[in-house]
């Protein structure tokens, strides 16, 4: 694709001395995706992060619910912004697409209408004490994969090419919602032609798929998904997705949000089991991955510590086009060696049978 | 020898202008960005709503330009206003009695508009594209095949506060429906649909145009802008769009999208109104003295405007603005 445009929307990503907001529900969905994002940053590229056990949810959800009022969810904001100056950072990495929409809306809010920031201000140090001081910089987790693309790839282990074949592997890119649908400039290639995720594809060798469907939503939408008379929507969202990719056979799906890798992947088992059908090759489904997933397997990491037994659809297909080494009778074993069970056999996770 | 009186830019308001002034015996001279003159008229193909071939328009005004000896400065641009004249490109100064302003507009940059794809997607194609593909005699797709399903979308950087142009360019309502018409007679089998938010037709014959594009070449209308494009498997461009009178939304994949892009003020404008204290309208047009009785005046008495510099016009108020300018100029110079 001409993705001309990606250079104009550049943002400043800092390089290092990251305070660690961590996603309310991706421990659940993807649990290693986190713990490998500290891993990638720490040991392979040797950057300060602090993952602090004090901040809490940013309440996204309840506020895009309408549970949770504005002036409430600028306070948790305020409070996670205390927090991170209190223990000396000024730089914000964001595990969470709602998250990063919500710290940004919240700063947006507060440039517009600095009389809101001083009632915010005021309320903060009224329940906590703490005093609001504003970050320098406040990244997606996945600008800063997207920051130091190039340093994973000369440590790469594991390049997104199909080691049969020597072709580069087919990758669709999705980007969540609240990433760069607010704000354009926040994102990086802006919102139209977004280049985050794809600039890791390419750079790490793979090569990015672009169809019909590739902006539309992924199925999550909270009123799809969390109003349960909604969830018809919320699947038909992401079957156009997928018959609209199917063609362009990918090897992967790669997200940025905590609800679309969720939607893609749990979707296509209960799209197979409703009516038999699957999207990826030889009848399975199309792997999903986060981008730290992603980038975790390019740099070798173990398959199973990344978490990718969690996913619905199997990655032993993507594993295997890539060379990945990975014990598969330690797929379903916990680090201390406990059998944590396994899933009924399924047609997207047959490559497990 | 007579006054001189500079015209800036040869497009067919400022030809015009200059063959007005020189009936009253000034000595214009026309100062010519480009290496030809004839301006944005110079690469368009036929013109609305009577399909008579630009080179109709043109021709004569250029070898009446001629054969008036007036002096041309082709590959100048004029750069800012001084007292007595201008400076054009490379710092050389001319004289003159009074300026007369013909620069015309600019053509909105579709790429702006980045949810339509234009330079990403190969059947994405804008109005220009297609007068040039008339030109050229050849219309076809990007695989070269005969398109048999079009979409022209209006309003591409008008009436659109995302890119910030408020202003309606009013020409390009008929400009789309007299493409449309065109295409379909050279595709007869083509489905030909034209996405709009309101159907702007303003000029004598316009309306009428737009009657028959329905009836005769059927033609359809769908009132609801075009959300986002993209590329199909096949290399044909999938549009999404709301059918805004039966409140649906719809899904079609066409062979070509053709974007009817608006006109704006020149990026220049500002830069060379400060270096002569004019002014600039909320639009980025110049801003004539007022819009009644001295729309080509302009805040300066000896700088006066014509054409689409001001404002979008026709080509027939493009140069009957030429006419009247002249007279303006006359009346300052004493002619």
């Amino acid at each position: 694709m001409k993705r001309n445009s990606w250079q104009e929307y550049q943002k400043d990503v800092a390089d290092d001395g990251y305070y660690y907001l961590r996603s309310c529900i991706r421990q659940n969905f993807f649990p290693g995706s986190e713990k490998a994002f500290i891993r990638i940053l720490r040991e392979e590229l040797g950057r300060d992060l602090y993952d602090d056990p004090a901040h809490t949810s940013c309440t996204g959800i309840g506020y895009h619910s309408d549970v949770v009022p504005h002036q409430t969810i600028m306070t948790v904001v305020a409070r996670q912004f205390a927090l991170a100056a209190e223990a000396g950072y000024e730089n914000l990495a964001v595990s969470c697409i709602t998250s990063f929409g919500v710290y940004t809306e919240t700063l947006e809010t507060w440039r517009e209408f600095p009389e809101v920031e001083e009632k915010v201000r005021e309320d903060l140090y009224r329940a906590t004490g703490r005093e609001l001081r504003k970050p320098k910089n406040v990244s997606h987790a996945s600008d800063i994969i997207f920051h130091h693309r190039e340093a994973i790839r000369q440590r790469a282990k594991y390049p997104l090419v199909n080691r049969r074949t020597g072709e580069p592997l087919r990758g669709v890119e999705h980007i969540g919602c609240h990433y760069a649908k607010i704000f354009p400039k926040e994102g990086i290639g802006g919102v139209e032609f977004p280049y985050v995720l794809a600039g890791m594809i390419e750079s790490w060798g793979g090569e990015v798929v672009d169809y019909p469907e590739r902006r539309h939503c992924c199925g999550f939408g909270f009123r799809n998904y969390i109003v349960q008379a909604n969830r018809g929507f919320s699947i038909a969202n992401s079957q156009k997705k997928f018959e609209s990719m199917a063609p362009y056979k990918p090897d992967f799906i790669v997200t940025n949000c905590p609800g679309c890798p969720m939607f893609l992947d749990r979707w296509q088992y209960t799209i197979a089991e409703i009516e038999g059908t699957t999207y990826g090759e030889d009848g399975k489904g199309i792997p999903v991955l986060t981008y730290e997933e992603l980038a975790g397997l390019v740099l070798g990491y173990d398959p199973w510590e990344l978490g990718l037994q969690m996913h619905q659809v199997d990655v032993e297909p993507l594993l295997n086009k890539m060379g990945t080494e990975y014990d598969p009778a330690a797929k379903y074993l916990m680090p201390n060696g406990k059998y944590i069970g396994r899933p009924e056999p399924a047609m997207v996770n047959l490559g497990a049978e | 020898m007579g006054k001189e009186v500079i015209v800036v830019g040869g497009g067919i308001a400022g030809m015009q202008a200059a063959l007005s002034l020189r009936e009253r015996g000034a000595e214009p001279v026309i100062v010519e960005r480009a290496e030809r003159l004839g301006g944005k008229l110079a690469g368009w193909h036929k013109l609305f709503p009577t399909f008579t071939p630009a080179e109709e328009v043109l021709g004569p005004l250029r070898r009446r330009v001629e054969e008036a000896g007036i002096r041309v400065l082709t590959g100048t641009e004029v750069e800012e206003l001084v007292p007595g004249g201008v400076v054009v490109s490379g710092g050389r100064r001319l004289a003159g009695d009074a300026t007369v302003v013909c620069s015309g507009f600019e053509l909105f940059d579709a790429r702006l508009k980045e949810e339509y794809g234009y330079g990403i997607y190969d059947n994405v194609f804008t109005t220009v594209d297609v007068e040039r593909m008339f030109n050229e005699g050849r219309v076809a797709t990007a695989q070269g095949a005969a398109p048999r399903r079009i979409a022209f979308l209006h309003c591409v950087g008008s009436r659109d506060e995302k890119v910030g142009a408020h202003h309606c360019s009013r020409v390009c309502c008929i400009t789309g429906v007299k493409q449309a018409i065109e295409m379909k007679e050279l595709f007869p089998a083509a489905e030909i649909y034209n996405f709009y938010m309101d159907i702007r037709m303003f000029g004598p014959g316009y309306e009428e145009l737009y009657r028959r594009a329905q009836l005769d070449y059927h033609i359809n209308f769908v009132r609801g802008r075009i959300s986002e494009a993209s590329q199909t498997i096949d290399g044909r461009v999938q549009i999404k769009a709301e059918d805004t009178l039966v409140g649906r939304p719809l899904k079609m994949t066409v062979d070509m999208l053709v974007l009817i892009v608006g006109m704006k003020g020149g990026a220049s404008n500002g830069s060379f109104a400060r270096s002569g204290g004019l002014q600039v309208a909320g639009n980025g047009f110049m801003q004539p003295l007022d819009p009644f009785a001295g729309n080509v005046l302009s805040q300066r008495d000896d700088v006066f405007y014509a054409g689409t510099v001001t404002a979008p016009k026709n080509i027939g108020e493009s140069l009957n603005e030429g006419v009247a300018v002249a007279e303006r100029v006359a009346g300052y110079l004493k002619l």
